[in-house]
C-alpha cells in the first residue's frame, strides 16, 4: 500500500504498458480472454486515478506526486512526472475513456491481440504527456503516442486508411520537428530540461542568443511550439489531416483520437506556450483568437457540408477545439485578471467536456456503421422507429455537442464566451456566429439519421437495423451521466480546474 | 598478469576460421556448430569487456602491450575506450546474429563462415588497436574477404561490379590515409627521434609540439595539421560513406549476401568512422578544427540526400542501403560538430545504427530468400506469414525515425544538440531527414508488410527458424533498451569523449 500511494504516478503511467506485455504472451487464439484482460487491465488505472483524484490537494500551489529518477544525464534529463489541477483532470479523462473504448472494441475480430497491446501503449504514450515536467520526457511521450495510433488506423481502418494514417503521421511529425528543434535550443541554452526551472530561467532570460536578439529568439521559438500543439489541436489551417484520420480510423480509434489525442495539443499550450512564453502569447494573442474563430466557423460550416456521418462529428471536432483555443488565447491576452481565469477555466473544462461527448458521438457513428456498413446521411433516414433507444442516446449526446443548457458542452462554451468577450470581443462575437451553425450540424445530422421517411431496406430483410445492445449501453452509460452532472453542477470538477488556473495564470 | 581478454577476442574468430577452414567441407552441420561456438564466445568475451569497463576510471583499459616489429616501433599494442568498448559490443552481437541468420548458408558454408569470421577479426582489431600501423593492419585483414563474401556468395546481377567497386574504394581510401599517417610518423620520428606508431606515444609527442611545423605547398606555407587532415580524415571517411565517396556502399549492400551485409552496414562502415575519429580528429585535432566547417557540410548532405534518395527507392534493399547513407552522415555530422553532445551521440549513433541496419539487412535476407524478389511494388502482405521478421523491421523502423523510446532517438537527440552548438542553420535543415525517414520507412513497411500479397506467394512463404528469430528478439532487446536506459551507454562513451575533447582543447 506504501508503495503504491508513493509511486501512485508511475504505477498509473506504465501499468497499461505492462499490461501489454502480458497480453503479448496470451495464446492467440484466446480472443475472448484478450479482450477481458485488455479490459480489465485498463481500469486497474481509472481506479488508480480515482484514488489520485481523492487524494489530490486542490488548495496547494505547484505539482502533486512528485517523482523523479536519473534518466539521460548525458543531456541532462531527468525522468521527472507530477500532476496539477490542469494535468489530474487530463489524467482522469485518459483513464476513463481508454476502457470504455476498448469495450467498444469487442467487436474487433481481426487481430485483437496487436489491437489491444496497441490500445494500452496509446493510453501509457497519452499519460506520460500529461504527467511529464521535464521537457524532453514530454517529448519522448508525445511522439511514442504516434506510433500505436498510425497502426490503429493502418491496420483496423477503413478504405482510404494508407493515405490516412501517412498523413497523420507525417503531418504530426512534421509538426513536431520545430518542438524538437526548439527543446534542443532551450536545452543548449539552460543545460537542463526540468520544466520547473526552465519556466524561470527562459522568462529571465536576456542579451543575445546565437548572435540574434533574445526577443527574436523566442519569438520564432513561440512559434515552433505553436504550430507543432496547433496542428494537434487541430487548429485552421493545419486541421486537414483530421477529417481524414477520424473518418478512416477503427472506432475506439476515433473515440480516442477525439477524446484524448487533440487534448495533447492543447494540453500543451497549458503546460508549455503559456508558462514559457507569457509575453510573446500576450503579443500573438489576437493572431491565435483569429485563427481559433477561423476553426469554429468553418469547422462549423465544413462540418454542416459534408454527407459522410463520420466527417460531420469529424469537423464538429475542429469547431469545438476552436473553443479551446480562444479561451487560451484570451487568457493569454488578460493573464491575471478574473477574465482570463474565466476563458481558461472555461478552455480546460471544455477539452474535459469535448473529450466525454466527442467520444461518444463517434461510439454512436461506429454504432450504427457496424450494422448499416455506410456512413453516408442519404442512405439513412428515419431510423429513430427502427432503433428508439440508439435515437434517444444519439439525440441526448448530440445534445452536449450543441451546447444545450443543463448538458456540460454549455456549461465550457458559455465560460470561454464569457471570459473572452471582454478582452476580444469582435472575435468572439464572429465565433457566435459558429456556434450558431453548430446547432445547424446537429440537427443536420439528427434529422438525417433518425427522422425523415424510413429508408425501407432497413426495416425489413437481411439488412434489418438492429438495435443497440447491452454492452454498447455500457459504453455510454458513463459518458451520459457525466455529460449530465457536469452539465448541472459543474463544480464537481470546475473547482479543481479553477484553484490550478488561478495559481498557474 | 590480467587476462589478454583483448588479444583473445580479436584472434578467436581468425583461429575459429582456420579451424574451419580443416575441418571437412561436406561436414556442414559441424562447421556451423563451431561457427556458432566461436561467435558465441566472441559475444560473451565482448560482454565482458564492456561491463567491467571501469567509466569512472575512464581512459584506455584492457591494455596489453606486445613487441612486434620493434627496429620499426610497431607493437602489438591493445586497449579500449569509452566510444570502442561499445563498438566491440556491437561486433560481438552482429557477429553472433550474423552467425545464427547464416544458418541456411548452402553454399560452401566452410568457407563462408572462415571468411565472415576473418573479416570479423578484423573488425575487433581495428577497435582495440592503439598502434598505428595495427590499426592499418586489421583495417585491410577487414576490407580484403569483404571481396570474396560479395564475389562469391552475393547477389548474382551485381555482386562482381560492386564487389570491385566496393574493394577499389576502400582500397584507395586507406591508401590515402596512409600515406597521411606515414607523414605523421615520419614527423614525430623528426620531432622525438624515436620510431614509433602507438597513438598514445604518438599524441604526447603531437602535445609537445611535433607538428607544429609546416608544409611547403606550391610555395605556400601550410600548418602540417592542416595539410594532413584531409588526406587522413577522408580516406577512412569513405568506409563511414561520406559523401561524395559513398556510392560504393549501397552497391555493396545490396550486391552482399544477408550476414554480409549486416557486417557490412552494421560494423564496417563504423570502421571507417572509428578511424577517421581516432586518427583524423584525435591525432590532427587542429586540421579538425580547421576543417570541420567542410566535414560540416559533405554529411549533412549525407543526412539530406540520403534520406532522400532512400525515399525514391523501389528495391527493398536499396532503401536501406541508403538509410545506411543518411544514417552514417548523422555520424560524421555528430564528429564535425567537435563538441560534447555531438560526439557523444556520435558514438552512440554508431552502435544504435549498427544493431538496427544489422536488423534491417537480416529481415530484407528472409524476406528476399523467400519471396525471390526485392522489388517493392511486387511485395505485399509479408506480415501475414512473417511476423517476427515484421515486427522486427517495424522497431528497427522506428529506430531508424528517431522514435523517442528507442536505441535511434538516444543517439540522434545529442548529435542534433550538437549541431545547434556549431551551426544552428544546419541542425534545422538535417532536421528535415527525420521527416523524411519517417516518410519513406512508413511506406515501405506498409508496402511490403502489409495490403494485399500476391497470390503467387499463396503456400510458398515458409516460417523462419528459431535461430531466426533469436537474432531478431536479441537485437530489438538491445534497441529497446538502449532506448528506454540511455544511461547504460551514454556515460560510458561520454568519457571517451572527454579525452577527445582534452586533446582538442590542448591543441
Amino acid at each position: 500500500m506504501e508503495f503504491i500511494s508513493s509511486h501512485l504516478l508511475t504505477l498509473i503511467l506504465f501499468f497499461p504498458v505492462l499490461a501489454a506485455l502480458v497480453i503479448l504472451f496470451l495464446p492467440r487464439d484466446e480472443v475472448k480472454l484478450t479482450r477481458w484482460t485488455a479490459l480489465i487491465a485498463s481500469l486497474v488505472p481509472f481506479g488508480l486515478s480515482v484514488w489520485l483524484w481523492v487524494r489530490f490537494e486542490a488548495g496547494l500551489p505547484g505539482f502533486q506526486f512528485k517523482e523523479t529518477y536519473a534518466w539521460y544525464a548525458a543531456v541532462s534529463s531527468a525522468f521527472h512526472i507530477g500532476v496539477d489541477g490542469l494535468s489530474l483532470t487530463m489524467v482522469m479523462l485518459t483513464t476513463l475513456l481508454t476502457p470504455l473504448a476498448i469495450l467498444a472494441s469487442f467487436g474487433i475480430q481481426d487481430k485483437v491481440k496487436a489491437y489491444m497491446m496497441l490500445f494500452l501503449m496509446l493510453e501509457t504514450g497519452m499519460l506520460g504527456v500529461f504527467m511529464s515536467l521535464d521537457l524532453l520526457i514530454f517529448f519522448v511521450f508525445w511522439e511514442i503516442g504516434l506510433v500505436p495510433m498510425y497502426f490503429l488506423i493502418n491496420q483496423w481502418g477503413s478504405a482510404n486508411r494508407n493515405y490516412a494514417s501517412l498523413k497523420f503521421m507525417i503531418y504530426t511529425m512534421g509538426g513536431s520537428l520545430g518542438l524538437l528543434l526548439a527543446i534542443q535550443l532551450l536545452g543548449v541554452l539552460f543545460q537542463t530540461y526540468d520544466l520547473p526551472a526552465l519556466y524561470e530561467q527562459w522568462n529571465a532570460l536576456e542579451g543575445t542568443v546565437m548572435g540574434l536578439p533574445v526577443a527574436s529568439v523566442k519569438a520564432i521559438a513561440f512559434w515552433a511550439f505553436v504550430v507543432a500543439f496547433a496542428i494537434k489541436v487541430p487548429v485552421w489551417p493545419f486541421h486537414t489531416w483530421l477529417p481524414d484520420a477520424h473518418t478512416e480510423a477503427p472506432t475506439a480509434g476515433s473515440m480516442i483520437l477525439a477524446g484524448v489525442l487533440l487534448k495533447l495539443g492543447a494540453y500543451g499550450f497549458l503546460r508549455l506556450v503559456l508558462p514559457l512564453y507569457p509575453v510573446e502569447s500576450e503579443k500573438y494573442a489576437g493572431a491565435l483568437a483569429f485563427l481559433a474563430v477561423m476553426a469554429i466557423v468553418f469547422g462549423a460550416f465544413a462540418s454542416f457540408g459534408q454527407t459522410d456521418f463520420k466527417r460531420l462529428v469529424a469537423y464538429s471536432s475542429v469547431n469545438h477545439m476552436g473553443f479551446v483555443l480562444l479561451g487560451i488565447a484570451a487568457a493569454a491576452k488578460s493573464a491575471g485578471t478574473m477574465n482570463a481565469h474565466i476563458a481558461m477555466d472555461g478552455a480546460v473544462l471544455q477539452m474535459f467536456n469535448h473529450g466525454l461527448s466527442a467520444a461518444g458521438m463517434f461510439f454512436l457513428v461506429g454504432v450504427i456503421y457496424e450494422r448499416t456498413h455506410t456512413r453516408n446521411l442519404e442512405e439513412f433516414g428515419g431510423l429513430f422507429p427502427l432503433a428508439p433507444v440508439y435515437g434517444g442516446i444519439l439525440i441526448f449526446t448530440s445534445m452536449a455537442s450543441l451546447g444545450l443548457p443543463g448538458l456540460n458542452g454549455f456549461v465550457s462554451e458559455f465560460m470561454v464566451v464569457r471570459g473572452s468577450w471582454p478582452v476580444l470581443t469582435v472575435y468572439t462575437a464572429i465565433a457566435m456566429l459558429g456556434l450558431l451553425f453548430t446547432g445547424a450540424y446537429i440537427l443536420k445530422g439528427i434529422k438525417k439519421v433518425l427522422h425523415g421517411p424510413v429508408n425501407e431496406h432497413w426495416a425489413h430483410g437481411e439488412r434489418k437495423l438492429t438495435e443497440i445492445t447491452t454492452r454498447e449501453i455500457i459504453v455510454m452509460a458513463p459518458l451520459m451521466a457525466l455529460i449530465l452532472v457536469l452539465g448541472i453542477w459543474p463544480m464537481v470538477i470546475l473547482d479543481v480546474i479553477n484553484k490550478a488556473v488561478t495559481m498557474l495564470f | 598478469m590480467q587476462f589478454p581478454i583483448l588479444s583473445v577476442i580479436v584472434f578467436t574468430p581468425m583461429l575459429a576460421a582456420l579451424i574451419l577452414l580443416l575441418m571437412k567441407p561436406e561436414r556442414k552441420t559441424e562447421i556451423r556448430v563451431t561457427a556458432l561456438a566461436a561467435a558465441t564466445f566472441a559475444l560473451l568475451l565482448s560482454l565482458w569487456v564492456y561491463f567491467t569497463y571501469d567509466k569512472s576510471v575512464a581512459g584506455y583499459q584492457f591494455e596489453e602491450v606486445y613487441n612486434w616489429m620493434p627496429s620499426l616501433g610497431i607493437g602489438l599494442h591493445w586497449g579500449v575506450d569509452g566510444i570502442s568498448a561499445p563498438l566491440v559490443l556491437l561486433t560481438g552481437v552482429v557477429m553472433f546474429t550474423g552467425v545464427l541468420i547464416s544458418w541456411g548458408v548452402d553454399d560452401r558454408p566452410r568457407e563462408f563462415f572462415a571468411f565472415l569470421f576473418i573479416l570479423a577479426s578484423g573488425v575487433f582489431g581495428v577497435f582495440a588497436a592503439l598502434d598505428l600501423f595495427l590499426l592499418f593492419f586489421f583495417y585491410e585483414i577487414a576490407v580484403f574477404p569483404m571481396y570474396l563474401l560479395i564475389a562469391i556468395w552475393g547477389w548474382v546481377k551485381t555482386r562482381e561490379y560492386a564487389a570491385m567497386k566496393l574493394t577499389l574504394y576502400l582500397f584507395i581510401g586507406s591508401v590515402i590515409a596512409l600515406v597521411g599517417a606515414l607523414a605523421m610518423f615520419w614527423a614525430v620520428k623528426e620531432y622525438t627521434g624515436t620510431l614509433t606508431f602507438d597513438m598514445l606515444k604518438m599524441e604526447e609527442a603531437i602535445r609537445a609540439g611535433a607538428f607544429d611545423r609546416m608544409v611547403n605547398l606550391f610555395g605556400k606555407e601550410v600548418p602540417f595539421q592542416v595539410f594532413w587532415f584531409p588526406f587522413v580524415f577522408m580516406g577512412f571517411a569513405v568506409l563511414g560513406g561520406i559523401f561524395p565517396f559513398h556510392n560504393w556502399s549501397p552497391d555493396g549492400h545490396v550486391a552482399a549476401p544477408t550476414a554480409v551485409s549486416m557486417f557490412h552496414a552494421g560494423v564496417l562502415m563504423k570502421l571507417g568512422a572509428f578511424a577517421a575519429l581516432r586518427v583524423g580528429i584525435m591525432l590532427l585535432p587542429e586540421g579538425a578544427l580547421y576543417w570541420k566547417w567542410v566535414v560540416l557540410g559533405l554529411a549533412s548532405v549525407n543526412v539530406v540526400y540520403g534520406a532522400f534518395i532512400a525515399f525514391v527507392q523501389t528495391d527493398f534493399k536499396y532503401v536501406i542501403g541508403f538509410s545506411s547513407v543518411s544514417h552514417m552522415g548523422l555520424v560524421m555530422l555528430g564528429f564535425s560538430t567537435l563538441t560534447r553532445d555531438g560526439l557523444t551521440g556520435a558514438g552512440l549513433q554508431m552502435f544504435s545504427h549498427g544493431v538496427m541496419t544489422a536488423l534491417f539487412f537480416a529481415v530484407v535476407g528472409m524476406v528476399y530468400d523467400r519471396a525471390h524478389t526485392r522489388e517493392i511494388p511486387k511485395l505485399g502482405g509479408m506480415a501475414k506469414y512473417l511476423s517476427w521478421p515484421a515486427i522486427g523491421f517495424i522497431i528497427g523502423g522506428l529506430v531508424s525515425m528517431g522514435m523517442p523510446g528507442l536505441s535511434g532517438f538516444v543517439a540522434e537527440f545529442p548529435i542534433f544538440r550538437g549541431v545547434w552548438q556549431a551551426a544552428p542553420l544546419v541542425a534545422i535543415v538535417a532536421s528535415i531527414s527525420i521527416v523524411v525517414t519517417a516518410a519513406y520507412i512508413m511506406l515501405v513497411i506498409r508496402r511490403v508488410f502489409f495490403g494485399e500479397a500476391p497470390a503467387e506467394f499463396e503456400g510458398h512463404i515458409g516460417p523462419i527458424s528459431v535461430l531466426d528469430k533469436v537474432a531478431i528478439a536479441l537485437l530489438c532487446f538491445i534497441m529497446v533498451c538502449l532506448g528506454l536506459f540511455p544511461s547504460l551507454m551514454a556515460p560510458m562513451v561520454e568519457t571517451g569523449v572527454d579525452n577527445i575533447l582534452r586533446l582538442l582543447g590542448g591543441a
